[in-house]
């Protein structure tokens, strides 16, 4: 019970909020480079105000911005137009934050420590679960849309939930050649069968390489590159950012939020995006496994080793999320729908069978 | 009649759309690798780099009054900077130089010698109608104050901008 506990705060408040909030530091720091400007730099810690003699601003500058951003989303004024659904108007914020940290939970972010699975809820039906309580998300978006009782909001939450059902099937299906593969549902068991036999997308990485695992290494890049994709969709990011596609509807959804509420849009879209970079790395990358060193079962410092890995990759997958927004132009709707339904949807159900046919052939 | 504008074949490679995501990436990826080496030229950091060392010679910067090599004031009242100055930003109260002074009778002096930063326009015609080369142009860019009253520049403080001007100085400086 207090192991749980402990493992819920860890992660919530001393990694995930950070995380979130350090990657939206990030994003405008590598959006700012990559459109050949600096980005925030100038806000650094005050610690002179605790007594120390200077302030470290011009090496760590701009660190303390998230913290300043915090501050102010924390003390603007809280401003709920007359005009909307009151009830569901609070509701939406939390329905778009929370189901994304709920989702954290099924994830094993490290191997072991002291003898304790570091997981917080380890369920043997893990990825559904994920899948479940991600697409909750959607209903975030969509009674944000329509309790706003405004005319961009509406439009940004219609969009959204068209998107996310699209996508939805794509993403589901094309997990499901990780579970033919794995055979369970379980994230745990996944992460333990690839550190057995090697990353899905690098099943070199246990020190061996045998024909079927090349021959499986082909549907598992397939699937992979579908899942990404069906990824950037679900967490409304830019090529598929439509429901709040600043240049056609204000800000979409939240057009009406102000303060914290909207912060908390803004917060739960991030957290979205580390659970689905984390789903991806569990799924994909080893999850926590770090090749060719001892597992946490041997020591606590492996463990913590352990941990640091799978923070890494997350890590690298956001950098990628953020490289892919500054990089691409959105699509249009109808290109948006017939993605989903004519190509994703298509390849990752064909991909299942190529799956299920070169199980066959090598088992 | 209607004209159909004909649409590029494309490829099967720009047809998947993939490889031109890659494309587009790695084109991302470069300025960004750019940046990171120092290799792009960005904005000046100001406050920390300042303008001073680029500024060009014929910059037109704050108007003060400036001394001869002696430490004498070149400026005789004339007050023909008041009367050119377009937004009225020069006030000059002139008076007369006491009666030992060599030049008693002969010339006047600024009692008082004020130019208003909020509504001087830097438009260097006071340096150009000054018959002395009393009044210059220097390369003070960052004019500010909490208020008004500081805002206008004395006689004591537009000597303390302008420093000494010694030796022949070119009146029609070319590069002005």
């Amino acid at each position: 019970m207090a192991w749980s506990a402990g493992k819920t705060l860890f992660l919530i408040f001393l990694v995930v909020l950070p995380m979130v909030s350090y990657t939206v530091y990030a994003e405008r720091r590598v959006s700012a480079l990559i459109q050949d400007r600096i980005g925030p730099n100038r806000t650094g810690f005050p610690i002179s105000l605790l007594g120390f003699k200077k302030d470290i601003s011009p090496i760590l500058g701009g660190l303390g911005q998230p913290i300043a951003d915090a501050v102010k989303f924390l003390l603007k004024e809280d401003f709920v137009p007359a005009h909307v659904n009151k009830p569901y108007f609070w509701l939406a914020p939390c329905l778009a934050m929370i189901p994304a940290i709920v989702t954290l939970s099924a994830i094993p972010f490290g191997s072991e420590l002291f003898g304790t699975k570091l997981v917080v809820a380890d369920i043997n039906v893990g990825l559904l679960f994920m899948f479940a309580i991600s697409s909750v998300s959607v209903y975030g978006i969509v009674l944000a849309g329509w309790s706003s009782n405004s005319k961009y909001p509406f439009l940004g939450g219609i969009r959204s939930s068209s998107q996310m059902i699209s996508y939805e099937l794509g993403m589901g299906l094309s997990a499901v050649p990780v579970l033919l593969i794995c055979s369970t549902t379980s994230l745990t068991k996944i992460v333990d069968y690839q550190v057995a036999n090697g990353w899905l997308l690098a099943p070199f990485m246990n020190g061996s390489l045998s024909f079927p695992e090349v021959l499986l290494w082909i549907p598992a890049f397939i699937a992979f590159v579908t899942f990404t994709i069906s990824m950037f969709a679900e967490t409304n990011r830019l090529p598929f950012d439509l429901p709040e596609s600043e240049t056609e509807l204000v800000a979409g959804y939240h057009t009406e939020y102000s303060s914290m509420k909207f912060a908390l849009f803004f917060l739960g879209e991030y957290t979205a995006m580390i659970a689905g970079s984390a789903l991806t790395v569990v799924l994909f990358f080893g999850g926590w496994h770090i090749p060719f060193l001892p597992t946490g079962a041997q020591h606590w410092f492996w463990g913590l080793c352990s941990i640091a890995a799978f923070f890494a990759k997350v890590a690298a997958l956001l950098f990628i999320f953020i490289w892919v927004r500054w990089t691409l132009p959105r699509f249009r709707f109808d290109q948006l729908m017939r993605i989903g339904w004519y190509y994703l949807f298509e390849i990752a159900l064909v991909n299942i069978f190529l799956t299920a046919g070169i199980l066959a052939f090598v088992k | 009649m209607a004209y159909t504008v004909p649409r590029p074949k494309l490829t099967f490679a720009e047809k998947i759309y993939l490889p031109s995501i890659i494309a587009g990436l790695a084109i991302t990826f470069k300025h960004l690798k750019r940046m990171l080496a120092g290799q792009t030229k960005v904005a000046m950091q100001y406050p920390e780099e300042k303008w001073d060392k680029n500024l060009p010679e014929h910059y037109r910067g704050a108007p003060t009054l400036v001394m001869d090599e002696h430490g004498r004031e070149r400026c005789v009242a004339c007050q023909l900077c008041e009367f050119i100055c377009p937004p009225r930003a020069i006030t000059i109260i002139p008076g007369e130089l006491p009666a030992e002074s060599k030049f008693a009778k002969v010339e006047k002096y600024p009692e008082e010698f004020e130019i208003d930063m909020i509504r001087c326009i830097y438009c260097g015609l006071c340096e150009e109608v000054c018959p002395e080369q009393a009044i210059f142009l220097r390369k003070d860019y960052a004019i500010t104050g909490t208020s008004r009253a500081e805002m206008v520049n004395d006689k004591k403080k537009l000597y303390e901008l302008g420093g000494v001007m010694d030796g022949l100085v070119n009146k029609w400086n070319p590069l002005k």
